[in-house]
């Protein structure tokens, strides 16, 4: 560093009065104070309501439980392996490999969107299907997808509200059941959604299923063209009888383990182009039936993996994690996705050795 | 060539404050991030990468230059734990410097995500894919930020020790490129 050989320090300035040393200090204090203070404000320091990742995932704990190592959501599922055949339908839209490759090789999870690794499979009426598709390029695109058509909510802050309404209360220890109903008549956009799970009940299989993208995207081709979409990923076979009887509490887990051993299953990835004027930035809202609809291709699962020891363990499947050729739209909800699930990420990365060594089983 | 220059000499003083603005930015982008889930969130982390990429590389470019140029000495006078103090920010800004974008190139690296400096721009990985290693990586970019904003305010206010209570040459020598007249 700087050595201090100088022979001299300078010409000697006459000393400060106490009165002019004191504004000094107090100029220096102020400066650092305001860089401090500025560094504080964007940090939410000041705004304890800001909505912050930290907070999404605390009221998730609050509502199911710390379960070290696992998902703060959708804690409970099981891994799978296989490829994407491109059916090049998709090529004119998008310049991602993903549409362009014959084959692109996929790691999966399936899941039961509930914060608790240990729920029953017959608590929730929806299931869930996250992908992570590996180009060749290096490239990756993640998608997490549900068997609902939309979501309650458009917002974060709407999100963060119902998860409220379902927070124990301390008092009793059990959420307050008028909670809930107050939320959803204060929020008509939820009335698409509570149509549908009106009708849900909790599918015996995660085979039959159609998995939703829910939040809309853009798809960008090579001219620079952006057409908004949804996709959908729609079983091929649908066979609706559960291949196991619908017993205990992991019955989803065995009857794909069984389907699989008996050969691969298929998924028809459909692209739902949206036309000028259907809302892309608004995930409780359902696009009018009529859109154009392209057939990208062909999702091919082969295997299961354990999640405590399968390669879909450690991926988190942000919604922002995309190729060239496919981005973001405004939908809020797909920031606050991603910003919650980093912060649910780096919880469980540093839970990993706390994870049951055993092959997780649903407590009684 | 002068063997006890005054001043810094131009490429280090533009190193230094073009690199002091990028940091400082980088600093806020990164608190900001972490604390946001808007829209905000998304654009802010689009701008940390390929900066953080930035500043390694100026970093790296301003190591060479501060080990091949002479640096105006410290004042004779300076009290001996003022000039250790110097010498050791100085040590942790430069190692933070270099540091804070590896880390941050890692944790990415080890999260198994690509690492994208845009849409395109694609860097290899650093080290293999692995949670444990991630969360151990992550929890460091964090903690050392807060570390480096703490050194940033220290050098700022010693900065302005010297030129307001001190007033001695050594702003100035970052300052300016000649002796006032």
């Amino acid at each position: 560093m700087v050595d201090r050989t100088s022979p001299s320090g300078g010409p000697q300035r006459p000393p400060l009065s106490a009165a002019s040393l004191m504004l000094r200090l107090t100029g220096i204090a102020v400066v650092v104070g305001a860089v401090a203070a500025a560094f504080a404000y964007v940090h939410g320091t000041f705004d304890p309501q800001r909505l912050t990742p930290k907070a999404l995932v605390d009221v998730l704990e609050k509502n199911n439980g710390v379960h070290p190592g696992f998902r703060r959501n959708h804690a409970k599922g099981v891994c799978v392996i296989g490829h994407f055949e491109s059916s090049g339908e998709v090529r004119e839209y998008s310049s991602a490999q993903v549409f362009n490759e014959p084959r692109t090789p996929v790691v999966g999870r399936f899941a039961l969107p509930a914060g608790n690794p240990y729920a029953p499979d017959n608590s929730v009426p929806i299931r869930s299907l996250a992908l992570r598709f590996t180009q060749t390029n290096g490239q990756q695109w993640r998608t997490g997808m549900n068997s609902m058509p939309v979501f309650p909510v458009g917002t974060p802050d709407a999100f963060y509200q119902l998860q409220q309404a379902q927070s124990p209360d301390p008092a009793t220890g059990k959420p307050d059941p008028t909670k809930v109903p107050a939320f959803f008549a204060a929020h008509p956009e939820a009335v698409p959604f509570l149509t549908w799970v009106k009708t849900a009940r909790p599918s015996a299989s995660y085979v039959t299923e159609t998995y939703n993208s829910i939040n809309a995207f853009y798809l960008v081709n090579s001219s620079g063209q952006k057409q908004a979409v949804r996709w959908s990923m729609a079983p091929m076979a649908r066979d609706s009888a559960p291949a196991a009887a619908e017993q205990g509490a992991d019955f989803l887990e065995r009857d794909l383990v069984q389907r699989l051993a008996e050969g691969p299953l298929r998924w028809q990835l459909n692209i739902t182009l949206a036309n000028p004027g259907d809302p892309v930035n608004d995930a409780s809202k359902v696009w009018p039936d009529g859109r154009k609809v392209l057939n990208a291709g062909t999702l091919v699962l082969e295997k299961t993996q354990p999640q405590l020891s399968g390669d879909c363990r450690d991926i988190n499947y942000d919604p922002l994690v995309l190729p060239a050729g496919i981005e973001g739209s405004e939908d809020p909800l797909l920031a606050a996705r991603s910003a919650g699930y980093a912060d649910s990420y780096l919880r469980r990365t540093s839970e990993v050795s706390q994870l049951p060594a055993t092959r997780q089983e649903a407590r009684p | 060539m002068r063997s006890q220059p005054t001043h810094f000499v131009l490429l280090a003083r533009l190193l230094h404050w073009l690199m002091a603005l990028m940091i400082i930015a980088m600093l806020f982008i990164g608190a900001g991030m972490v604390t946001s889930v808007s829209a905000r969130h998304e654009w802010l982390i689009h701008l940390h990468k390929p900066l953080g990429i930035a500043i390694l590389l100026l970093a790296v470019v301003r190591l060479l230059v501060r080990l091949t140029t002479h640096q105006p000495p410290l004042p004779a006078d300076l009290p001996e734990w003022q000039v250790l103090a110097a010498k050791a920010s100085h040590l942790v800004l430069y190692a933070l410097m270099l540091v804070l974008p590896l880390l941050g190139w890692a944790m990415i690296s080890a999260s198994g995500e690509p690492v994208m400096l845009s849409n395109t721009l694609q860097l290899p990985a650093i080290v293999p894919a692995d949670a444990q290693l991630f969360a151990i990586l992550r929890k460091s970019h964090g903690y050392l930020a807060y570390l480096l904003f703490l050194t940033v305010l220290l050098h700022l206010a010693a900065a302005l020790f010297h030129g307001w209570i001190r007033r001695d040459e050594v702003l100035g020598s970052m300052l300016r490129g000649r002796d006032r007249g």
